[in-house]
């Protein structure tokens, strides 16, 4: 097919890359290592892709971010404003807000900067969320993996605090009146709280002290322990090799994919690109945070309409459903924000780190797993998954009750007795549900949005149809040939049982697979191998 | 794979059989690179080399790696017309990111646009993937292939006796000593908080901060421009909001005046509180701690028909009849109030501080 000529430019470009290849080999005798880290495999899932799009958005939040802190004057001191945004002309501000209204309206895209940045931070945010829910769902943070599942907990949890802390930067209306309510958790610590908040803050609310070291603290002491921790994360996913889905020819000790050279990286350094034309997209067109509009902050002032960024939505939601209850006694007070502010999250977040041991408990299963469960196959996980989904949900719907109050017309005090109600009784809902649906799809053992693909269907000599499947590499939910057909199938028991029953179910199912029903599960003959017990 | 625990030796597996297998001199790594340069990616070698998979040398072919993997096929090895084809798709693509580079340059140099400047560069960055993505699809040899994972989850039983051995090696000495191993773990607590101190100086002393405003015996109210309020400035069923002329810009010290206006004659407060208010003609001259009980936000709505001060933060709901008791949403106390009285000068003025700290709570606030 090839010419001689181009064969001779393919050769003269061998040689030149071996030259560069044989530079580093002789310093660092690395082609080995690089040749088995090219080799390296990557499952393909678009759920795999969620974790990517969180890092991409990371690296879009650091370059963008250097740029703004060229531009940002980490001060609180008072100037008064005479630019050329007349609305705000004469008004009083601080250095750092009348920065980030020069950075928007002076600096050539230093706007489109400063949405790209934050619409970066938005997405990020959704994206590590998201992820979570991946991991939880389909059980990646089985052994070996539960300490990834803490470093990426922790990482959860930084970077929530590096998103509040740079929403806070602006010094506007807005984001003030959000770090008063958090100096009024922090003060509610019982104990040392009042300490805390003075250290934090440099004394009273407000202070100037708080805006320039949220700077370093935005800009140097999160970013490093996030760099930290995903450094981390990424070693050990690289260390473990990546979990995957259980489908015909994956086991628990292969893994199948793309390459990282070159399948691999050019699909993923595809993904990097679409991530920031998404994120260009929402800067050019979509507003976020108009902090002229907002205004500067004065602690005496705040506008109606005040909510976070989306991922602290749920803790303000949390502070407004919250009953007036506050303790006093023996001299000393446990006020109100506490509740919402410290201990809900903190007890959230302690079953979030001590799920992969509680998880090991109900399922009875200390083994190592490299293949994941899908969310049906495990209906309690799943359900618990949702109920605390429907919890967040809630909580962040009750950060809203003022705008969802006035849009529909309903008082917020009817609203919030709502989600108060809901906060109770709609994560039991919804676990249950989550229950039923996950136990009515296994019966179906086929894919809820997906229809059959492959499987070949046989007719036997007696006139019966059988599916052939891959006894020996396990069946894929999604392979099932046919579902919904278990009358006709009911013959297949015999064979199909021992396999059904025992293929990555948990014995909490097993009435499920057992009598007329397992004819699907027969259809994935000895499915997901036997990854449990 | 190799990356991960190379030339161990400790896993000796048996000699591998299979014809592909054989072939190649897996021990020697050097020779992947010492190909003739002649070798193309059509070539066999590539896919029947074990290391690729997963496999470390000596160790036999799993069962679970197929072995006819085929790592050279691409979409159009045998259509060069779609080849073709896909080439020009993926420069058309390339160039338009171009020209949005070009444009960026242009927009920004005419003044800049944010919406220009972000269409263009979404616009850019797409293609620039779009690109990306078919030079994957169409264009790259070989597509998913299954390896080992390798045996690299747990190491030998040998490998991790001998490495608690060697860390017993260095920690031994100090844990035979008794006295040694207590004195360096209270070295190191007392210490290790000793090098702590530095962090108190973040702040300073709490000592009674939270519960102090700057409000005292007679201390005139002002507005926020520093000027003295008059109970003729406020109408009625109007709010002020007001500081203490000691120090204006004490934030804990902002204090709500109202007007109750019409309503005067519903407002009874206890007999503790009765001399608190000013009472004029055109309505009963109240003040309240702006600061809310619950989040310290302000509690700057006044609803004039049910009387009713909401916090828009968390929708507190104090009724300022009832000395603003709150009686809706997660405030846990009463707005503490502000007793008034009018000096010689006819201005209003504080008759002490508040009887009580104002704004959320906290554990020594009692």
């Amino acid at each position: 097919m090839s010419t001689t000529a181009e064969r001779r430019a393919a050769d003269q470009r061998q040689k030149l890359e071996k030259a560069g290849l044989d530079f580093v080999d002789d310093r660092f005798g690395s082609s080995r290592w690089l040749q088995s880290a090219m080799d390296k495999i990557f499952p393909d899932h678009w759920s795999f892709m969620v974790g990517e799009i969180a890092m991409y958005s990371l690296i879009v939040l650091i370059i963008t971010g250097i740029y703004l802190a060229l531009f940002y004057v980490p001060s609180g001191a008072e100037v008064v404003y005479h630019g050329s945004y007349k609305p705000l002309d004469g008004q009083t501000m601080s250095e750092a807000y009348q920065s980030v209204i020069n950075l928007s309206f002076h600096v050539r895209a230093g706007l489109v900067m400063r949405q790209v940045h934050h619409w970066a931070a938005i997405v990020f945010l959704a994206a590590v969320c998201f992820h979570l829910c991946r991991i939880f769902f389909s059980g990646a943070f089985r052994r070996p993996r539960e300490i990834n599942w803490t470093i990426g907990l922790l990482l959860l949890i930084v970077v929530m605090l590096e998103g509040f802390s740079g929403y806070s930067l602006p010094d506007d209306l807005l984001s003030g009146t959000g770090l008063r309510v958090v100096y009024s958790i922090v003060e509610s610590i019982p104990v040392i709280g009042g300490w805390v908040a003075y250290d934090l803050w440099g004394g009273a609310f407000p202070g100037t002290t708080l805006i320039p070291r949220l700077f370093v603290v935005h800009e140097f002491l999160f970013p490093l322990v996030i760099v930290g921790l995903l450094t981390a994360h990424l070693a050990i996913l690289w260390r473990q090799k990546h979990t995957d889905f259980p489908a015909p020819g994956k086991t628990e000790t292969n893994i199948v994919g793309s390459r990282l050279w070159p399948q691999y990286a050019i699909k993923s350094g595809a993904l990097f690109m679409m991530v920031i034309a998404v994120l260009c997209l929402l800067a050019g067109f979509f507003q976020v945070n108009p902090i002229w509009i907002y205004g500067p902050y004065t602690p005496y002032n705040v506008s109606a309409g005040s909510q976070p960024d989306w991922y602290v939505g749920w803790l303000d939601g949390a502070l407004r459903i919250m009953p007036h209850w506050e303790f006093r006694s023996f001299g000393v007070e446990i006020p109100n924000p506490f509740f919402p502010g410290i201990l809900i999250p903190g007890v959230l977040f302690g079953i979030m780190f001590a799920w992969p041991f509680i998880d090991r408990k109900i399922y009875n299963d200390e083994g190592p797993h490299n293949l994941l469960n899908y969310p049906r196959d495990r209906p309690f996980r799943t359900a618990v998954g949702v109920a605390a989904l429907v919890f967040f949900s809630d909580l962040t719907m009750a950060s809203g009750t003022d705008l969802i109050g006035n849009n529909l017309h309903i008082s917020y005090e009817r609203l919030i007795d709502i989600l108060q109600y809901g906060a109770i009784i709609g994560p039991i809902v919804g676990g249950i549900i989550a229950y039923k649906v996950c136990v009515a799809l296994q019966r179906t053992s086929a894919h809820p949005i997906q229809k059959p693909i492959g499987g070949v269907i046989v007719r036997g000599a007696d006139g019966s149809y059988h599916t052939l499947g891959d006894t020996d590499h396990g069946g894929d939910h999604d392979g099932a040939a046919t579902n919904g057909h278990g009358a006709e199938d009911e013959h297949l028991d015999g064979e199909g049982d021992g396999a059904g029953n025992g293929h990555g179910r948990p014995a909490e199912e097993e009435t499920v697979g057992a009598g007329g029903t397992s004819g699907a599960s027969a259809h994935s003959a000895g499915s997901s191998p036997p990854t449990d017990d | 794979m190799s990356t991960d625990q190379p030339t161990t030796g400790h896993r000796p597996g048996p000699e591998p059989a299979g014809p592909h297998y054989s072939e190649q001199d897996h021990g020697e790594q050097e020779q992947l690179f010492d190909l003739p340069p002649s070798t193309s990616p059509d070539s066999e070698s590539y896919h029947l080399d074990p290391t690729h998979f997963g496999i470390e040398p000596g160790e036999p072919w799993p069962e679970d790696v197929p072995r006819d993997q085929d790592d050279t096929w691409w979409r159009y090895r045998d259509d060069p017309a779609g080849a073709r084809k896909a080439e020009i798709k993926i420069a058309f693509m390339w160039i338009i990111t171009l020209l949005c580079g070009l444009g960026l340059a242009v927009i920004y140099v005419m003044g800049g646009d944010p919406q220009i400047e972000g269409g263009l560069l979404a616009l850019g960055f797409f293609c620039l993937g779009v690109g990306f993505v078919w030079w994957a699809r169409d264009l790259l040899p070989g597509h998913d292939v299954t390896a080992s994972r390798g045996h690299h989850s747990q190491s030998t039983e040998a490998y991790r006796t001998t490495v608690v051995a060697s860390l017993g090696r260095g920690l031994e000495p100090i844990a035979r000593r008794p006295f040694l191993g207590k004195a360096l773990g209270l070295v190191g607590g007392v210490f290790g908080v000793c090098i702590l101190f530095p962090l108190a100086s973040l702040g300073p002393r709490l000592h009674n901060g939270l519960a102090k405003t700057a409000w005292g015996r007679n201390t005139r109210l002002v507005d926020e421009n520093g000027r003295p309020v008059r109970p003729s400035d406020i109408d009625p069923n109007g709010i002020l909001t007001v500081f203490p002329q000691t120090n204006p810009g004490d934030p804990q010290g902002a204090t709500l005046l109202i007007n109750l206006g019409p309503a005067s004659n519903d407002y009874k407060p206890p007999l503790s509180r009765s001399t608190w208010k000013i009472d004029t003609p055109s309505g009963t001259i109240i003040a309240f701690s702006k600061i809310c009980t619950h989040a310290g936000c302000p509690v700057g709505l006044y609803n004039t028909i049910a009387h009713e001060l909401v916090c828009p933060c968390h929708q507190s709901t104090f009724n300022v009849l009832q000395d603003c008791k709150p009686v809706f949403g997660p405030a846990p106390r009463s707005l503490p109030q502000l007793a008034l009285a009018v000096d010689t000068d006819g201005y209003l003025v504080s008759q002490t501080g508040y009887d009580q700290p104002v704004g959320p709570g906290y554990w020594g606030r009692g």
